[in-house]
């Protein structure tokens, strides 16, 4: 008995179910639950913040374009990336094929940590241009000298509390991919049992989903 | 049960690529200097919301019928994946039909009277 029982299926189906198939169903419906309440978690934040645009469209259309859309451009390019990169490796979990599953998947953790290096890159961007509510701030953009709008904070608010809990989630998302890359090195998963990688699936596109809304309302709307 | 395979994820995946770039093309365009109306301001800011949200939705659709398998998922997936994007429609619709609809000054109507102003 290993110690990791939580990771044991010596039973398959568990003997809650019917079949191995309703065993899968059920553990994808699992992992839905718990992404409808975190479309509502984000959806609060888009809400608020196109609450708060009506009221003030200049400054939030200022703040997009204090944004380094390129960056953000960038990153959804390989945030897609990963995405695909996990798509595949769902695909090569459903013919059991070990070597496969590790290799997209690091391709996966890999494409997502270059993502969290482009966002550091960005908020010290932004430290530096003093474009940091609070912690470091000035009214004037330095060096061109250009007012900035009284409400700026506002926008540059929502985009650190927006983009760090987006962040946040994708570095959980990073330390579940190297579980399950572990348990894939230890052929842990087989043709009929591979709901863990389906799963990680699941949230890491939903992830990406996120991120696919973050970069067009943040940095695109320009007008 | 149907499963998709690499062609269709390379084919996502690149239907995907071309979406980011035709999303920050569009949001270059010069609305507020060529539309033909007093104002164009105005008009800028509601038509490229709406392009980038649309373009939005259809990426995110994109991967969640394909990457995230829903178009392959039995009818109790779509439903608890539905309830909570219907429940965001709810609370986006019913948020902005009151902030969107109140009244702005500075346009007036024909008769120089103020009016509601979409924004």
């Amino acid at each position: 008995m290993s110690h990791l029982t939580v990771f044991e299926h010596d039973e398959l189906p568990a003997e809650q179910f019917e079949d191995v198939e309703q065993q899968r169903e059920t553990s994808s419906l699992g992992m839905w639950m718990f992404l409808s309440t975190e479309v509502l978690f984000f959806g609060v934040l888009f809400t608020s913040f196109f609450v708060y645009r009506t009221r003030w469209p200049e400054a939030f259309a200022q703040g997009a374009k204090e944004l380094k859309w390129w960056l953000g451009a960038t990153n959804t390019a390989v945030l897609l990336g990963s995405s695909f990169c996990m798509a595949m490796a769902v695909h090569a979990a459903s013919e059991a094929d070990d070597r496969t599953i590790v290799r997209w998947l690091w391709f996966t953790v890999v494409l997502g940590t270059l993502f969290l290096l482009i966002k550091g890159t960005e908020y010290a961007i932004e430290w530096h241009e003093h474009l940091v509510p609070h912690f470091r701030w000035s009214p004037v953009a330095p060096g061109a000298g250009e007012p900035r709008d009284p409400q700026l904070p506002l926008f540059m608010t929502f985009y650190f509390v927006m983009t760090m809990f987006h962040a946040l989630h994708m570095v959980i998302g990073l330390g579940v991919l190297l579980v399950v890359i572990v348990l894939a090195r230890r052929r842990h998963f087989t043709r009929e049992y591979h709901h863990p990688v389906e799963v990680v699936g699941l949230y890491w596109h939903f992830v990406d989903t996120v991120w696919v809304f973050l970069f067009p309302v943040l940095y695109l709307l320009r007008h | 049960m149907s499963h998709p395979t690499p062609r269709i994820y390379r084919n996502v995946f690149a239907a995907l690529m071309g979406l980011l770039v035709l999303t920050v093309a569009a949001a270059f365009l010069p609305f507020d200097r060529v539309l033909p109306t007093p104002h164009a301001a105005v008009w800028a800011r509601r038509i490229t919301i709406s392009i980038a949200l649309t373009i939005a939705v259809v990426k995110g659709l994109l991967i969640l019928l394909y990457f995230m398998h829903v178009r392959y998922a039995p009818r109790a997936t779509w439903a608890v994946a539905g309830a909570g994007f219907l429940w965001l429609a709810i609370m986006l619709a019913l948020t902005l039909a009151d902030y969107l609809t109140r009244n702005h000054p500075g346009i007036p109507n024909n008769r120089g009277e103020p009016r509601y102003l979409l924004r």
